[in-house]
């Protein structure tokens, strides 16, 4: 991303960018030297990997997401785009799930960084949603805002390029529009793109977001936008917000969260959940990691590593004689109330962006946006007749 | 620490001198690294550094040194584990690796305008923490002109600082106060009891004092009760807390205790802000 201001005009800027010219944009991304990940389908999942042809994109595929389940499905076009978010999302690439920060070539020597900031590499990213910018601008805070800086996530961050998406359908896992993420991306991005399946040609609409994304468009065949087109695009985010019917209340959040930490009704989360971690490893915000060292067989080389860890497992919390948490009724607490309540107090804002991942990858269908309907109607019930109730969430 | 500071990196640090303290703890003195954002290394009391032996690992340590002789780095450690005993084992002429200062250390700016009275309460491996603050108490006396130390371990050959402890009592302005859970069979003739039965005994005006408490979680809990019992205000109570923690710098995520991080708005608490958090289990 380049940070330069953008002038009305630029930002005004709307285009329509021919599906039989799609690959340009890939191609003069790969000659400004960027590697340029994107989705794909592996492991019947659509998952972000290297792309150097539009082809590798999953088009006419689509996924269908419950609680606990996912499965991909043809569609009736041959839209890039037509699905939702799979189990990866773009962290891996800016918060590498594994990564050497610093190695030592003989106990003697000073440690020296793993990697330096210029040798990070450039990544571009296709297709980010709505949701995930916002899950990138929660990790900007985490590791640029202070008092300490991460050099590996800030190298990545500051040399990637990225082209959004608008999203055209709402998966059944998806409550961006009630968190305020999406599904419309408003800012963020160097290039943003809406697909237009319907019209009797399919098209993309192309807004400008940064110098770079305006630099890059130069290079790939274009043409402005009609009114027509741009309010075709404009009903296509619409339907997704309308298909969305998953919600969370966020408005009194922290304050429900803060005054519920001896809610009866975390027992009973914790009864069905295994404990697996798979919710923080799928969220595009989470960032808790552990280290690693290691070194060589003679035990001259030694590097220290960090990988990305979760607040699930006993070790997490582990102090001389014990974990801090050692119920799973403490951890699942831990895991919502950052996520949803200490989370502001730390950052400003909730650090869930309504992406469903969590939902649709828990082995046992645990689904946040009911675990706080429920953990409200507890309190509700405890409460009634004492107190106010809480505001019951919507639906 | 306000600026923003790129860093991952430690720096190495040569062990100068060991000394074994009890049994299982030793002070270590290495000389002094430059600090974490490239100057010369200083430090607030209070403050720790992640202390690292190469291929194994770094653990959160207090520096117990004198804050006014930043040349020497000193640290406390108690062998617990697997890297506490690596730190410890470390022979003097080699290097461990060094992170820090971290973290927001005791009240040492605040009180100046503030109480005229400290009182120091500490268990355990809870004082080396504290020296660093009570070094600085007893070299400002027209700041802090009545200071008390509480101190407590689990038996007389766990106390550590002994000959520091000595002096202090014959030497110093300050009142010392030592007590064992249990005496045993080594011949001590001093108290014998928990240290928060202490508060209870010892002088002070519980309007002007500032306390400064370090221990054990279980020690701290009682502490707190005690000093509220005796009308100590809980803005006028500092304490340092502990958790699980592996980077310093409030990314890895698990020294979060509540909204906070304890790496960074600790270790050092002041108690009415923490109150609330302190009441709760398995946070
Ligand atoms: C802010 C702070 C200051 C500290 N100051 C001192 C000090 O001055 N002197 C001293 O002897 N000890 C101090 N400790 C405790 C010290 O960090 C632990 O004893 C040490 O981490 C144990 O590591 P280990 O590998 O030897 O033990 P193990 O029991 O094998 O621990 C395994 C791992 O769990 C974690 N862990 C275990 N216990 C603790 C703990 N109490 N705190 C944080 N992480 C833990 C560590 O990552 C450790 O590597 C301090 C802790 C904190 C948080
Ligand atoms: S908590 Fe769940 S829904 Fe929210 S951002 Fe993380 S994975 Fe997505
Ligand atoms: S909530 Fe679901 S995904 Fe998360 S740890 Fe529990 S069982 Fe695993």
């Amino acid at each position: 991303m380049e940070a330069l201001p953008l002038d009305e005009k630029i930002n005004d800027l709307k285009v329509v960018l021919k599906v039989e010219d799609f690959q340009q944009l890939l191609d003069a991304l790969i000659r400004r030297d960027y590697q340029v990940v994107g989705p794909t389908l592996k492991e019947g999942a659509v998952v972000y990997d290297s792309l150097t042809r539009v082809s590798q994109l999953p088009a006419g595929w689509t996924d269908e997401q419950q609680a606990g389940h996912y499965s991909l499905k043809k569609r009736s076009d041959q839209a890039y785009f037509g699905y939702g978010v799979g189990p990866q999302s773009w962290k891996k690439f800016l918060f590498p799930p594994r990564i050497t920060l610093w190695k030592q070539k003989s106990p003697g020597e000073a440690p020296e960084p793993a990697e330096l900031p210029q040798d990070a590499p450039r990544y571009a990213f296709l297709g980010v949603r709505a949701c995930e910018l916002k899950a990138i601008t929660l990790q900007d805070q985490v590791f640029l805002t202070g008092p300490f800086i991460d050099p590996i996530y800030q190298a990545r961050r500051e040399k990637v390029f990225i082209v959004a998406v608008n999203c055209g359908q709402a998966g059944a896992n998806c409550f961006c529009a009630s968190v305020g993420s999406g599904p419309q991306v408003t800012q963020g991005y160097d290039l943003a793109l809406t697909e237009v399946t319907a019209a009797p040609e399919a098209y993309f609409l192309v807004e400008v977001g940064s110098q770079a994304g305006q630099t890059l468009l130069n290079e790939v065949t274009h043409r402005p936008a009609t009114g027509k087109e741009v309010a075709e695009a404009r009903q296509v985010v619409e339907r997704a917000a309308s298909e969305m019917s998953k919600s969370l209340a966020t408005a009194d959040l922290k304050d429900f969260l803060y005054t519920n930490y001896e809610n009866p009704y975390w027992a009973e989360v914790a009864g069905r959940c295994l404990a697996c971690a798979n919710c923080t490893l799928v969220c595009p915000t989470c960032f808790c990691t552990s280290p690693e060292d290691v070194s060589d067989l003679t035990g001259q080389v030694t590097e220290h590593r960090r990988r990305w860890d979760s607040c699930f497992s006993l070790d997490f919390s582990y102090l001389h004689g014990g974990s801090v948490r050692p119920s799973r009724q403490s951890r699942y607490r831990q895991w919502l109330t950052h996520k949803l309540g200490t989370w502001q107090d730390q950052f400003g804002e909730i650090g869930c962006v309504g992406c469903g991942r969590c939902i649709t990858w828990c082995p046992v269908g645990i689904d946040l946006t009911t675990e706080i309907r429920a953990l409200r109607q507890a309190a509700a019930t405890l409460t009634a007749g004492t107190e106010t109730n809480p505001k019951s969430d919507e639906r | 620490m306000s600026a923003e500071v790129v860093v991952n990196v430690p720096v190495q640090a040569r062990l100068l001198e060991k000394r074994r303290e009890s049994p299982d703890t030793f002070t270590l003195t290495l000389e002094s690294p430059p600090s974490i954002s490239g100057g010369k290394f200083f430090f607030a009391p209070g403050q720790f550094n992640m202390l690292g032996v190469p291929g194994l690992g770094e653990v959160p340590i207090s520096i117990s040194g004198d804050p006014a002789n930043p040349k020497k780095l000193v640290h406390t450690v108690r062998a617990v584990g697997n890297i506490t005993e690596a730190i410890t084992a470390t022979h003097p002429g080699a290097c461990l690796t060094v992170r820090g200062p971290f973290g927001a250390g005791w009240p040492v700016d605040q009180t100046r305008t503030g109480s005229k009275e400290i009182i120091v309460v500490a268990g355990g491996v809870g004082l080396p923490p504290l020296r660093p603050a009570i070094y600085h108490f007893l070299a400002n006396p027209a700041l802090y002109p009545v200071v008390t130390l509480l101190y407590g371990a689990r038996n007389p050959l766990d106390l550590v600082f002994k000959r520091e402890l000595e002096q202090w009592t014959k030497r110093s302005r300050m009142r010392v106060e030592i007590t064992v859970d249990r005496a045993g069979s080594s011949g001590w003739l001093g108290r014998v009891g928990v240290v928060t039965n202490l508060i209870g005994q010892v002088k002070f005006n519980p309007d002007r004092v500032t306390a400064l408490v370090c221990g054990p979680e279980i020690m701290l809990r009682y502490t707190l009760m005690e000093l509220e019992k005796r009308g100590v205000g809980p803005a006028n109570i500092y304490v340092s807390m502990e958790r699980n923690m592996q980077c310093g710098t409030r990314f890895c995520g698990h020294c979060q205790w509540g909204p906070y991080f304890i790496c960074k708005d600790g270790p050092v608490f002041r108690y009415d802000h923490i109150k609330d958090w302190f009441s709760l289990q398995e946070i």
